[in-house]
């Protein structure tokens, strides 16, 4: 009897390993098949082979000598930057006025922040065109980040909100009697105790310029001044594919540092995902 | 109210906060004047006066712009304009930015009112009125919240709040090609017509039902499908007996954490009719291609399948989270009553990770349901449809509206379609935040 359930058991876990691996190789296999891709000696879809003869880095001397790849990826990597530094400083400004003052006006606030956040993205497209049109910010890196950093105030500030309402109050409070301003007091107790979220809206706010196809398409117009996603995607879905493996090139160029980040910060993606549905 | 203390500087003729709010009421400024503070009153003043003799007029003609949407068309004369003639959306634009000075300007007048009625008060009561160093000093320090949002209420205001308001009022013009875009012709105010027209006129109505069927659907196979695949792999890993936990761990996250539009291009490429390695694949071992991406059906299959490839990790690593805080001791508890394994999951198991995840179910619905990116990235919301107007056969609401917008000039039909949108999101999120403890215990819900 004991006998036959340990059996059981060993069959279970074996079916299990074979289930992982298996669906190891299903994960993985659209990675390692890019990677390869981009090894690749041949130029189209068609004769790139998983297992190849012969390996070669051509297509990613091309890519950085002989296309506009190179000012994509510094395109990318500024707006991302700056929209991470804007939104971040505007996120956590909000979320620590409504966190810890109560001021009038303050429910409202909260509630419109709420509303903003539940309409689709690109509704508002066509007055933001007309808008950045006006200022004379199409085409242009900061009309981008701006429509970005805007973006990314209601959903940031009830995320990080969130968190600060969770911190305890009694630090601050010690410190306000001891003669601390306001400034120290975010600076020298809040900033230390809300790294997790601060990171997580830090990231997610450089990631997303890296994802975004809509906006980058709609404000940016030149070839010299576009983003990667749309560089690669013009790549791809141009010319019957006959760039595919610079294409591969381009996607693992891209695609490396922004996964290391993403692992290396997952314990707090994963915190900040949770905070925002706990206590969102 | 008053005691004995205060009936010296107590006087009764002087209704000091009713009279001041009320100078203020009529012009801003006064009633500070009348409290004898002469640099606030005077700043007031000034104000009110810049904005009237410098903005009254340009007010007027947008509030004008905004009502009429333009009245002049423009004239041409052999292929050359020669009379501009209104711009209706640029009118309206800037009757909604007018209208948004509007709001703080009347904001700034009633603080201006409150803090006249509020230093009366002191007055009444005998305390000594602020001069203006101390009060600018007491606006720092009380001000300071507002110090910190205002930049974010302005970033708000101009790029989603005004965008957005733009988005809605388009549902009632009849901005939309060929016969009303500007600069050429003018747009009008039309009501509800676009919206009776999305239901009524057969060529909208049809294609309005198909896609939102077709997106009904997909939201849920989509949500479902990673849901469960999530937990079953959560499952796996986190089995007792299982080792390389984590090694198996990152190994699965990997599709969440690659960027998403190169992975969706990449698999845009493998389940490539012609030349895809997966197709090779199924003609190598002897069977026949699968029309992936221009085959309606298989295009939706494709659609479910790379979902799954980029939604389990995410359900899985919050599912190990979860799973791993499990009071162990539940489980023995139900090892001491018999329970068997599958009795133990399905009583256990499952409902501690539904009712621990059910909210974020509910808002990966909603994100699946405008899923734009990889429906447009991956099929492009094709293959054709020829029963539809603008739209292909998996296009959902959401990249309806971008074509409609982008490519077809159907503005009003576009803004119309992402109203319904929104309500849809809004009583899913609605409905969701009223549920969690956490916006129960947050004081502005009392």
């Amino acid at each position: 009897m004991i006998g036959n359930v340990k059996i059981k058991e060993k069959a279970l876990s074996i079916f299990i390993y074979v289930l992982l691996a298996i669906t190891a190789v299903f994960v993985l296999y659209p990675i390692v098949w890019i990677i390869i891709g981009s090894l690749n000696p041949g130029d189209t879809l068609f004769s790139t082979e998983i297992v190849p003869k012969n390996l070669t880095i051509k297509h990613y001397i091309e890519l950085w000598q002989g296309t506009d790849y190179p000012l994509w990826y510094a395109n990318t990597l500024k707006i991302a930057f700056f929209n991470m530094i804007i939104s971040t400083l505007l996120v956590v400004a909000a979320a620590y006025a409504f966190s810890r003052f109560r001021f009038p006006g303050r429910k409202q606030g909260l509630m419109a922040m709420l509303i903003l956040q539940m309409f689709p993205g690109f509704m508002g497209m066509i007055a933001i065109y007309i808008l950045l049109l006006q200022m004379g910010l199409l085409d242009n890196h900061w009309g981008l980040i701006l429509v970005y950093a805007g973006g990314s105030i209601p959903f940031g500030a009830w995320l990080v909100k969130g968190y600060f309402d969770g911190l305890p109050k009694s630090l601050e409070e010690a410190a306000k009697i001891d003669g601390a301003s306001h400034t120290t007091i975010f600076f020298k107790i809040m900033m230390p105790l809300s790294f997790p979220i601060l990171t997580f809206i830090a990231l997610t706010n450089f990631i997303n310029p890296w994802m975004d196809f809509i906006f980058a398409r709609l404000v940016l117009r030149s070839n010299e001044n576009k983003t990667l996603a749309i560089g690669l995607f013009e790549m791809v879905t141009g010319r019957g594919n006959t760039e595919f493996t610079k294409f591969a090139a381009g996607a693992v160029l891209v695609a490396v540092p922004i996964t290391i980040l993403f692992l290396f910060l997952q314990k707090y993606l994963i915190e900040g995902l949770k905070a925002g549905a706990n206590k969102g | 109210m008053q005691n004995q203390n205060t009936s010296a500087a107590f006087n009764p003729d002087n209704n000091y906060a009713k009279k001041g709010a009320f100078l203020s009421f009529l012009f801003m400024g006064l009633g500070q004047l009348y409290h004898k503070q002469f640099i606030k009153g005077f700043l007031y003043a000034a104000l009110e006066l810049y904005v009237l003799i410098f903005y009254s007029k340009p007010f007027l003609a947008a509030l004008w712009g905004f009502m009429t949407l333009g009245e002049k068309v423009q004239v041409k004369s052999r292929g050359r304009i020669v009379e501009q003639g209104d711009h209706s959306i640029f009118l309206m634009i800037e009757g909604i930015i007018a209208l948004l000075f509007l709001i703080i300007f009347i904001f700034i007048y009633i603080t201006n009112i409150r803090d006249a009625y509020k230093t009366g008060k002191l007055r009444e009561n005998g305390i000594p009125i602020a001069n203006f160093k101390q009060s600018l000093k007491h606006t720092t320090e009380k001000g300071f919240p507002y110090l910190l949002i205002t930049p974010a209420i302005l970033f708000t205001l101009f790029l989603t709040v005004l965008p957005l308001v733009f988005g809605v009022l388009i549902a009632f013009t009849n901005y939309s090609g060929p016969y009303h875009l500007p600069p050429k012709s003018l747009v009008d105010w039309v009501g509800f017509k676009s919206f009776v027209d999305l239901f009524k006129l057969k060529t909208w109505s049809s294609t309005f039902y198909g896609i939102a069927t077709w997106n009904l659907i997909w939201a849920v196979i989509a949500t479902v499908t990673t849901y469960f695949v999530g937990l079953f792999y959560a499952l796996m890993i986190n089995r007792k007996q299982t080792r390389f936990k984590r090694f198996w761990r990152t190994i699965f996250i990997l599709p969440w954490a690659i960027p998403q539009f190169i992975a969706i291009l990449i698999f845009r490429n493998i389940f490539n009719g012609q030349f895809g390695p997966l197709n090779q694949m199924l003609v190598d071992i002897g069977l026949s291609g699968i029309p992936w991406l221009s085959d309606p059906f298989w295009a939706k299959v494709s659609l479910v399948i790379v979902n799954i490839w980029f939604g389990f990790p995410y359900w899985m690593a919050l599912m190990s989270g979860v799973l791993t805080g499990i009071d162990k001791e539940i489980y023995e508890a139900a090892d001491v009553d018999g329970a068997n394994g599958s009795q133990k999951f399905w009583r256990l198991t499952l409902p501690l990770v539904m009712f621990s995840t059910a909210p974020l179910l509910i808002m990966a619905f909603a994100h699946n349901f405008n899923n734009f990116n990889l429906i447009y990235l991956l099929t492009q919301g094709g293959p054709v449809n020829v029963n539809y107007s603008y739209a292909g056969s998996t296009d959902i609401l959401i990249s309806w509206i971008y074509k409609l917008t982008l490519d077809q000039n159907q503005y009003n039909m576009a803004s119309v379609v992402s109203i319904l949108i929104f309500f849809v999101v809004a009583s899913l999120s609605v409905w969701n935040f009223s549920r969690t403890k956490a916006f129960k215990e947050e004081d502005m819900m009392q």
